[in-house]
């Protein structure tokens, strides 16, 4: 159907330098610097040229793009918005454990 | 084609003041976005809240938009009236942050089709160069925790917007055949290159983003790599200790459960999780002790001989 699909994967196996991560999303390396900055990001090595970031990351640049523009949410904003997603994905997920074992009791 | 009622979707009176659109609308984006909202009808409910702001956010375009008054319903069939904007002049500014690509073909006919620079306007460019490169787009792809455990492939239809040859961009289903890596797990993305929007000019197309979500599992719930089941065990199983068969993404293995086990006791089955090529996941397992009902006297009498030669106080430690 499409036998020349460039398919890239990004998971958490592989790390990605500052220029990696400007290119997959398009933005400037002081904006990254930006969200450093703020604690959105927390890039592996001292320097610049030694930053190594996770693949998760690239999604957190990507939503706070979108949080910015769509919502107009300012950086401290955006910085909150995402550890609070965070909190409700790992409170969602206890909550369906939690679920399961109930749904258990109930069927005994 | 279906009349919108933009009132309705912004849940507003049709008299509401200009700062009452803007009040309801930043309320519902905030509700409903994407990124935010995890419901399965977030993404289209954003689209439409977007559209109506859109509208009734420019005085001109909502005075041209109430000339159809309470008459229309939402849902009803609708074909605008001819010269119906007689007397209105849209202008191409005053236009929100909102992706107009994305709006449905109602406002197309009432509002008509930005021209493609505008559509085109790549996505989150207050900090990106500007190059020519076509919009990234993003979706979800959702797959099975099977699909990721053996790694698959997928058929995927998007709705892909094209230009023809008059420079006008339309919306056509495009398949793609995605090949799912084993052990990709929630969260993580694929990229397509040069399979998002059509660049401008001489500019590549952009990429697609596809983002891995997982279809709820009857009985396994993932964490990252890892595989979480609950595992319902009897009570003699738990005391005296056996050997059980569980349930795993690759198939039923034996689980030895030690004597004197209880409820909410963690056991790890190595590697049983999501693994990739370089990661491996574990499966847990989480007792959960059943308690036979009596049904027969027989049942009966066994649990009151366990009563009268146990001695055993499970509230021993709440001091009662």
């Amino acid at each position: 159907m499409n036998p020349d699909l460039q398919c890239t994967f990004f998971d958490d196996d592989c790390h990605y330098s500052l220029r990696e991560l400007c290119n997959v999303c398009n933005v400037h390396a002081q904006f990254i610097q930006e969200l450093i900055d703020e604690g959105i990001l927390s890039p592996q090595g001292q320097k610049p040229q030694e930053w190594r970031f996770r693949a998760v990351e690239i999604k957190r640049i990507q939503v706070s793009i979108r949080l910015q523009k769509d919502l107009r949410i300012n950086l401290p904003g955006t910085a909150l918005a995402l550890d609070l997603l965070d909190e409700i994905a790992r409170l969602r997920q206890s909550k369906s454990r939690l679920e399961q074992l109930y749904s258990l009791e109930e069927q005994g | 084609m279906e009349f919108k009622d933009y009132y309705t979707t912004l849940g507003i009176d049709r008299d509401a003041t200009q700062d009452e659109v803007k009040r309801a609308y930043r309320k519902l984006a905030r509700k409903f976005h994407p990124d935010i909202n995890k419901g399965d009808d977030a993404e289209v409910r954003f689209k439409e809240i977007g559209e109506a702001y859109e509208v009734l956010q420019d005085t001109e375009k909502r005075a041209a938009y109430d000339k159809f008054g309470k008459d229309w319903q939402a849902g009803q069939d609708f074909n605008p009236p001819p010269n119906w904007d007689d007397g209105f002049e849209f202008h191409g500014g005053g236009y929100t942050e909102t992706d107009a690509s994305q709006f449905s073909d109602f406002f197309e006919s009432l509002f008509g089709a930005r021209n493609r620079a505008e559509r085109q306007r790549p996505y989150g460019t207050s900090h990106a160069t500007y190059s020519g490169k076509g919009q990234d787009l993003h979706a979800k792809i959702v797959i099975t925790l099977e699909d990721s455990y053996r790694g698959s492939k997928q058929s995927l239809t998007l709705q892909r917007p094209t230009v023809d040859e008059s420079g006008h961009v339309l919306t056509e289903p495009h398949t793609l055949q995605v090949t799912i890596p084993k052990g990709i797990t929630e969260g993580q993305q694929i990229r397509l290159s040069g399979q998002g929007a059509p660049g401008m000019g001489q500019g590549p197309a952009g990429d697609l983003f596809l983002e891995v979500a997982f279809a709820k599992h009857p009985f396994f719930t993932p964490d990252n790599r890892d595989i979480m089941l609950t595992l319902p065990i009897a009570p003699w199983e738990a005391a005296l200790g056996a050997t059980v068969p569980v349930p795993t993404l690759g198939g039923v293995v034996e689980l030895k459960i030690p004597p004197a086990s209880q409820t909410g006791k963690k056991l790890r089955l190595k590697k049983r999780g999501l693994c990739s090529a370089k990661a491996s996941g574990d499966q847990y397992v989480t007792l959960a002790i059943m308690t036979p009902k009596p049904v027969t006297d027989k049942d009966k009498e066994l649990y009151n001989d366990m009563k009268k030669s146990m001695f055993f106080n499970p509230r021993s430690h709440l001091g009662v």
